[in-house]
């Protein structure tokens, strides 16, 4: 089976580790093959959180430069940041709501302008799917659901081995009971996002 | 119940690395476990200690790690099933329990599991601990993957058995995790009460016996190569006359390598998970069918030097690389297109290289280092040590947790870190080699760990420095465990003990100990203060529990401040204490009220005490 290269960056607390083994669960379900990698070690101390996941038929659980097929940013600068796991082939998605690390509060960097992050990302990649993600999960309900509005928009690609049922079929089993219609309504929104990009 | 538990061979589950290893202990039968929290190895104990909540498997976090190998070691003497688990690091802790009880055995299974971290994801060094095998003389498995791990696991407590030896099992971060699909397997039942049988002139290890001990190492030695000989972990794939050896996550890349190189039928790869001792012939037979041979293994050329030594003895001559300037390094972590690459490379095959977008343009994006938590109580207190020692030329000693983080402006607090308990220690050789004030930090659960036994050595010794002990009632850095000084309450748990740091510190002899709360800033400086100015060993305890603690246990009701218009911006805020929950709007200062948990340090060092509870808005 094919092999495709997903990366998702994040900030601590953004919820991607819950988005990967949402995207994980739902291989399973597909009976795709599947392997990821976290790196969380300060996840909590406002670090950046990055899950390599690797679907088809490979070994490996880390993705290197330059190889991923589909790049998700949960936050502008960070898929910036991340940029250097892209290449001309590949699509990015990012959320557009900015969350400045402290090092520009204390006057230690400049927040990139988010119009010129985005015309980077577009030079250097396929395609660029860009929104604020964080006003849909709002809409959903809740600014904790922004990971699933991405699941939703990168479902949408579909760049990856797996259906929307699936995925859905996993939000409404994995996810806690309490969140189920309000991470579906937000999977919905990305979703929807993602055409309209 | 907790899904480890699960009395369902065949299913398959979504698993992290770690808790397909917790799996494969309970499938393995596994009755008495030990550890003490390291990353990457924390989610194995965090699953034990949760299942030993609902079963009869006895689990217990120990003090340090050479504590809890030696708890461990008890367990296993009384022929019980026992895993003990840490990173990498904690082996050097553990090291003298591990070189002796190599010697003595265990008549239970026993696995001494060790996470190393190359890269340094959340490590002060990247060891390859393989060569603990080879230093104690006790075998080495390491797994390729997750799926692999927890199989392998099983494997690792009947090969204990059979040699009655300790198995020290060898794990990288990308094993630990990572996530794939796992199969479970049946487990088998916990014996979970053992006896321990008197044998003086095999237990106790004074030089007679020790001498006899060490013969039989030797011989289970042997008994385990040829066992490696045959393991199925040590195994062949593929055919051709490119040779490739790897272990651990290498393999995987080479894996895909050969599939994205199309020479499946020029490179076959020996992989090794069976590490120490090395299977001689087995090694020696795949190199006589190789015109040359790739070594890729992570860290230490542990395989590629008892490889070329076989290839010697065996009078073969064929080129045999792994670590060199143009092939593989000891520094870091591996990737798959390195591998592919240098794969190409060695064996002149036709390679691609990915294209990596030329990234020239793009500016430099502002850093996103890990940072204390709003509102955490380690901040308060390095502002107020900060405060009292003002004019004073100060060395500060810190220690391994979240407060490491104190070393990075504008705090600036740490400026010496080596290993757990080090802060204490080098805090006497500095006081004694230096003319300045010498100030340290450690947490509580790194007191505990190793910081007692210096502080002693300090009292004894008659040194002159003052150590603070962040005392934030949990072992927070690697994910909330408990300590000695943690109420166990918290947990629910009953029939634990409770250690008193004061208490303790007061009954090791310190003679100036003051117990601050840092919250309350002025209270604190002052007391802190008085502490630097005592001429001896004095301690300061700064007490308040974790902010994220006190959130997940609904102990902490955050009330967030904001900036009022009385702010006349002289980000005292912003330039001395760096809350990240401080950002700037048009160049005014605002509190996220989200991450403001209402700790009020900023608001007592305000000038202008413009900063104030929003709910009075």
């Amino acid at each position: 089976m094919d092999i495709t290269r997903l990366i998702i960056v994040a900030v601590g607390g953004q919820g991607n580790l819950l988005a990967s083994r949402v995207l994980a669960e739902a291989a399973l379900l597909s009976d795709v093959p599947v392997r990821m990698s976290e790196i969380h070690g300060m996840a909590q101390r406002g670090g950046v959180v990055e899950s390599a996941i690797v679907f088809g038929d490979a070994e490996s659980t880390i993705i290197s430069d330059g190889e991923a097929d589909l790049l998700v940013g949960f936050e502008p600068s960070e898929t910036l940041r991340a940029l250097n796991k892209a290449n001309s082939k590949t699509t990015v998605i990012t959320n557009l709501s900015p969350l400045p690390p402290f090092t520009v509060a204390i006057g230690k960097g400049v927040y990139p302008d988010l119009n010129e992050l985005q015309d980077l990302i577009r030079a250097k990649a396929s395609k660029l799917i860009a929104f604020d993600a964080v006003a849909l999960a709002k809409d959903a309900g809740n600014v904790l659901a922004v990971n699933m509005v991405l699941v939703g928009a990168l479902i949408q690609t579909g760049i990856l081995p797996l259906t929307v049922e699936n995925v859905k079929e996993t939000i409404r089993t994995k996810t806690k009971k309490a969140f189920t219609d309000m991470n579906l309504k937000a999977f919905d929104l990305g979703f929807s996002a993602a055409e309209r990009a | 119940m907790h899904k480890l538990l699960t009395e369902q061979p065949g299913e398959k589950m979504i698993l992290l690395g770690n808790e397909a290893i917790a799996r494969g202990a309970v499938e393995a039968g596994v009755a008495f476990a030990t550890t003490y929290p390291g990353t990457p190895s924390s989610e194995i104990s965090l699953n034990l200690f949760q299942m030993s909540q609902e079963s009869d498997l006895y689990f217990e976090y120990g003090t340090n790690e050479k504590v809890a190998l030696e708890v461990a070691a008890g367990a296993a003497n009384s022929g019980l099933r026992t895993m003990c688990m840490m990173k990498h690091v904690g082996l050097n802790v553990a090291a003298d329990p591990l070189m002796t009880l190599a010697y003595v055995g265990v008549t239970g299974g026993m696995v001494i599991l060790t996470a190393d971290d190359p890269f340094m994801f959340s490590s002060q060094n990247e060891q390859d601990n393989r060569y603990y095998g080879k230093l104690s003389g006790l075998p080495v498995l390491e797994p390729s993957s997750v799926e692999e791990a927890k199989n392998m696991i099983v494997y690792a407590f009947d090969l204990s058995e059979k040699l009655q030896k300790p198995v020290i099992f060898r794990t990288t971060t990308r094993i630990n995790h990572s996530t794939a699909v796992v199969t479970l397997g049946e487990t088998k039942p916990r014996v979970t009460k053992g006896d321990f049988t008197k044998d003086p002139f095999h237990y106790v290890t004074v030089p007679a016996v020790s001498r006899g001990l060490h013969v039989t190492l030797l011989e289970k030695m042997a008994e385990a190569e040829k066992i490696a000989e045959t393991c199925e972990y040590n195994f062949i794939n593929g055919e051709g006359n490119w040779g490739i050896i790897c272990n651990g996550v290498s393999y995987n890349y080479a894996v895909d390598a050969i599939k994205e190189l199309d020479i499946s039928d020029k490179a076959k790869i020996l992989r090794i998970g069976f590490s120490f001792p090395m299977p001689k012939a087995l090694i020696t037979d795949f190199l006589k069918g190789c015109e040359k041979v790739l070594v890729i293994e992570e860290g230490e050329p542990f395989m590629e030097e008892a490889v070329k030594a076989f290839a010697q003895d065996a009078g073969l001559t064929i080129s045999i690389k792994g670590k060199d300037d143009e092939l593989f390094s000891r520094l870091y972590e591996f990737n798959p297109a390195m591998v592919r690459e240098r794969i190409a490379k060695y064996f002149g095959a036709a390679y691609t290289p990915a294209v990596v977008p030329d990234l020239s343009d793009v500016p430099e994006i502002p850093q996103r280092p890990p940072n204390l938590c709003a509102g955490c109580s380690h901040r308060a207190t390095f502002y107020a040590v900060k405060k009292a020692a003002e004019g004073m030329d100060t060395i500060c000693p810190t220690d391994i947790g979240c407060y490491t983080l104190g070393f990075m402006p504008p705090l600036s607090m740490g400026d010496f870190v080596i290993c757990m308990g080090s802060s204490v220690s080098t805090s006497c050789g500095f006081s004694k080699a230096t003319d300045k004030k010498v100030i340290s930090f450690i947490g509580d659960s790194t007191f505990f760990h190793s910081g007692i036994t210096g502080l002693v050595n300090a009292v004894f010794n008659n040194h002159n420095f003052t150590l603070v002990i962040l005392d934030n009632s949990i072992t927070a850095m690697t994910g909330h465990q408990p300590n000695p000084g943690v109420n166990m309450d918290y947990f629910n748990l009953s029939g634990y003990g409770q250690v008193s740091i004061e208490e303790l510190v007061k009954s090791l002899g310190v003679k100036h100990v003051t117990t601050v709360k840092p919250y309350r800033v002025k209270k604190s400086i002052a007391a802190i203060k008085e502490a630097l100015d005592y001429q001896g060993v004095s301690v300061v305890i700064s007490q308040e529990m974790c902010t994220l603690y006190a959130k997940s246990l609904k102990k902490l009701k955050a009330r967030p401040f904001y900036v009022s218009d009385k702010c006349k911006n002289h980000r005292d805020c912003i330039n001395e204490i760096a809350c990240p929950a401080f950002y700037l709007e048009d160049e005014k200062v605002k509190i996220d009220p989200v991450s403001c948990v209402g700790c009020m340090v900023c608001a007592q060092i305000c000038p202008e005490n413009a900063i104030l509870p929003l709910k009075s808005e």
